[in-house]
């Protein structure tokens, strides 16, 4: 693959909900942001990927109210409607293509919309979406799957809630930093058994931005780029029951091709720290296996063992993850910023000493049926 | 603090793309038989049979359609079983109107990123499950315009009406282009309609918004398009005679109908078909040009839209077709297919025009084929006045 980076970054603060600001006024502010953050101007900007999703702006071609404060007047763009990270792997291929920089930028509200409603409508409308089901219930059977299969129990879910939610503390963008202990979240409100409310990500408002270009550009922006050595991303089947909720495939593929890219052999010694899609407790587990850092069923092990904590030999999720803050379609872009930042050495209070390569990850459909998968690297 | 990249330059050369195989429904008003996913699943086999592939040989999918006219959210992963889609990489892109050429353009920048060599985009719409005028009011803003000035037909009644202040033109004039639409569809066996209309019929059909009447417009169609795209050095080996991409351009610069200035037009077409032009090194449209697939979701668009495409000059789009030269046989058939007034499966509309174009190179027409067709042009529009504009060769780039 040739050379290509990401030099310019922006999000906003993830909050409950952003009254005083519509999604384009976000869009705006982040698209601005990135561009000084790359040294660039508009103009340096040669085409544009937003991201957006119709049901959860509840406006049909949501990308239509985005499009001037994405800053895309009269420049090539389009639109990918999925997680952020989907959305930056076109971004990437553009330049790929022969563009000399992308800027991707991701908004959302969830507090306008009715998440419930909106995630049922994932599910297919004869034999599934009358049943009620949404994120949150098919993410339960995904948990119970997990724990059936390996044993896991809500106990060792819990300490990934009371860790991130720990991590988001010194996080100034996260929405829910908290001190947290097993027995809080044990003893918090059940939602669809086995999860429980601080087992959940919130639903937040904010938007993020970032610009990728190509080794030349990048070597004119005012950023140490952070380069991009694999991406990949991968699906599997639709329906719940035609999958093994507790063998995250897709992810397994993705993760195979984007280490194959980055040149990745060991990822447990060669990934410095992870930045992954933890909406759900049990995801982060789960998704450490599916990225072959541990065995199946170890997921939970490596947490409780503090690997997977800061100042652990492979911290996941600085950040607070997630679940800390939950703008759909934009967390996996900031999950890409968040590694950028890792690798600039600019995370602040989150940095982890010494990061050279990391992992971020985005999924799309229920229950990670699709996985994207990007290995970035400071050097 | 700004740094100056200079303009105009590549770094990266892209590498170069052909289309190899299309497939697409026959279309209709309902498909009751198949759901969303089985008609999707019937142009994804039309195209793999075309270029003699297996979905085993797909490295990756790209899919569009409009979310709230199924009412499906997260098309990519939905579609897996109809899509292919199965332990393979798909996203879906969805920018209105566009979303088809889009797609093709995302099909496109996946096989030229080097990332993969064969990729299938898909594009889709059911609209009899759909209340289509009722979604895309939705696409304005909620406060300022949803409930004065949005929607399909209101903006392109206004760009009608001054374009016949502006030139003279007649309603006449623009029911010649919906009369040619028709009658080329006849030649389609996909095409949603065909049965053959008069000028009389135009005219007497009903009014929707002046100067619009039922037959200057568009259908709502069921029905998929998929396209395969592959690598210079794969297509050649696939298809004998490759439809090459010259150049893929993109306008969709507006987000309010009120900031359009109709007495221009499609300014979006305007820019984004020079710079294609530039790309492929087009200097005379009706010369360059053996065919073109336009996306013309009313007549007037016959007439306006291909002066700003620079097939002849300002007010003289009229005279143009009534001559002739847009009919079959003629200088530069335009939508030998029948077109979107024909045929409007939204979401696989503009994808239709590049798959249209794609089979016009390849030769494989048939009663629609335009003799010897070597360069073509497809064009998408939806959104806020935006347009895409895709230049085709049977010569690689």
């Amino acid at each position: 693959m040739e050379r290509i980076a990401v030099v310019g970054v922006a999000q906003t603060p993830y909050e409950r909900r952003k009254r005083e600001q519509t999604y384009y006024d976000m869009v705006y502010d982040v698209t601005r942001r990135a561009l000084e953050d790359a040294g660039y101007s508009l103009d340096d900007i040669d085409n544009v990927i937003t991201i957006s999703n119709d049901f959860w702006d509840g406006r049909t071609i949501s990308s239509m109210a985005v499009q001037e404060a994405a800053g895309a007047h009269d420049k090539n763009v389009s639109t990918v409607e999925g997680d952020g990270t989907f959305g930056a792997f076109y971004g990437a291929m553009r330049v790929l293509a022969g563009f000399r920089t992308t800027l991707v930028v991701a908004h959302s509200k969830g507090s306008e919309g009715d998440p419930r409603f909106i995630t049922n409508g994932m599910f297919d409308p004869i034999y599934h979406r009358p049943l009620g089901i949404d994120a949150i219930a098919s993410a339960a059977l995904q948990a119970s799957a997990y724990m059936s299969r390996f044993g896991a129990t809500e106990e060792q879910f819990a300490l990934v809630s009371v860790k991130n939610h720990g991590n988001a503390k010194r996080n100034p963008h996260a929405q829910l930093p908290m001190d947290l202990t097993v027995e809080d979240v044990m003893r918090s409100r059940k939602i669809a058994d086995p999860l429980k409310l601080l087992d959940c990500s919130p639903v937040s408002d904010g938007a993020a931005a970032l610009v990728i270009a190509s080794e030349s550009a990048a070597k004119r922006a005012r950023t140490r780029p952070v380069w991009i050595k694999g991406i990949a991303h991968c699906a599997e089947a639709y329906f719940l029951g035609d999958r093994d909720l507790a063998n995250p495939l897709a992810l397994k593929e993705a993760a195979r091709k984007a280490y194959g890219m980055a040149g990745i052999t060991d990822p447990r010694k060669e990934i410095h720290v992870v930045e992954l899609y933890d909406a759900f407790s049990y995801m982060e587990p789960l998704w450490l296996e599916g990225m072959g850092f541990c065995e199946a069923g170890q997921g939970v092990r490596i947490t409780e063992m503090g690997t997977t904590a800061m100042g652990g030999e492979m911290p996941v999720n600085p950040s607070g993850g997630v679940l800390s803050a939950h703008p759909v379609m934009v967390a996996g872009l900031a999950r890409i910023i968040e590694a950028v930042l890792q690798l600039r050495g600019e995370a602040g209070a989150r940095q982890v000493e010494g990061a050279r390569t990391a992992l971020a990850h985005g999924i799309n459909g229920p229950c990670g049926q699709s996985h994207c998968v990007w290995i970035l690297g400071g050097e | 603090m700004c740094v100056d990249l200079g303009r105009g330059v590549r770094d990266i050369m892209a590498r170069r793309v052909a289309i190899v195989g299309t497939g697409q429904t026959h279309h209709r008003s309902q498909r009751r038989d198949v759901n969303g996913r089985e008609m999707i699943r019937e142009a994804v086999m039309r195209a793999l049979e075309d270029c003699e592939l297996t979905i085993r040989d797909i490295d990756a999918i790209v899919i569009g359609n409009m979310d709230h006219f199924e009412s499906i959210n997260y098309v990519d992963t939905w579609s897996i079983e109809g899509s292919g889609g199965y332990m393979r990489p798909i996203m879906k892109v969805t920018t209105g109107g566009t979303t088809g050429t889009t797609v093709a353009i995302a099909g496109y920048y996946h096989v030229a990123s080097g990332l993969f060599d064969r990729v299938l985009a898909i594009g889709w719409e059911k609209n009899s499950e759909s209340d289509t005028t009722g979604a895309i009011i939705t696409c304005s803003d909620p406060i300022w315009d949803r409930f004065s000035y949005s929607g399909a037909i209101p903006s392109l009644a206004t760009e009608a009406t001054a374009y016949m202040a502006q030139y003279g033109a007649t309603q006449e004039d623009a029911a010649r282009v919906a009369v040619r639409e028709r009658t080329h569809a006849a030649n389609n066996p996909y095409a949603h309609l065909t049965r053959p209309i008069t000028i009389k019929d135009v005219m007497e059909s009903p009014m929707l918004s002046y100067p619009i009447k039922l037959l200057d417009v568009c259908p709502r169609t069921d029905g998929a398009c998929a396209v395969v795209f592959a690598a210079e050095g794969v297509a050649e080996k696939i298809c004998p005679k490759p439809a090459w991409v010259r150049a893929c351009s993109v306008r969709h610069s507006y987000t309010w109908f009120g900031d359009v200035d109709y007495d221009i037009g499609l300014l979006s077409l305007e820019r984004a078909s020079r710079e294609a032009y530039r790309e492929a090194g087009i200097r005379s449209p009706a010369d360059d040009f053996d065919v073109a697939e336009l996306y013309l979701p009313y007549s007037f668009a016959g007439l306006k839209w291909i002066e700003v495409l620079g097939f002849c000059k300002p007010g003289e789009g009229p005279r143009f077709v009534w001559d002739g030269h847009t009919d079959m046989g003629g200088k530069i058939p335009m939508n030998p297919s029948g077109g979107v007034m024909s045929t409007n499966c939204i979401g696989a509309t503009g994808l239709l025009r590049v798959a249209e174009a794609a089979i016009q190179i390849m030769g494989k027409a048939q009663k629609r084929q335009v003799p010897d067709a070597k360069t073509a042009l497809a064009t998408g529009f939806g959104g806020c006045w935006w347009s895409d504009v895709v230049i085709l060769s049977a010569q690689k780039p």
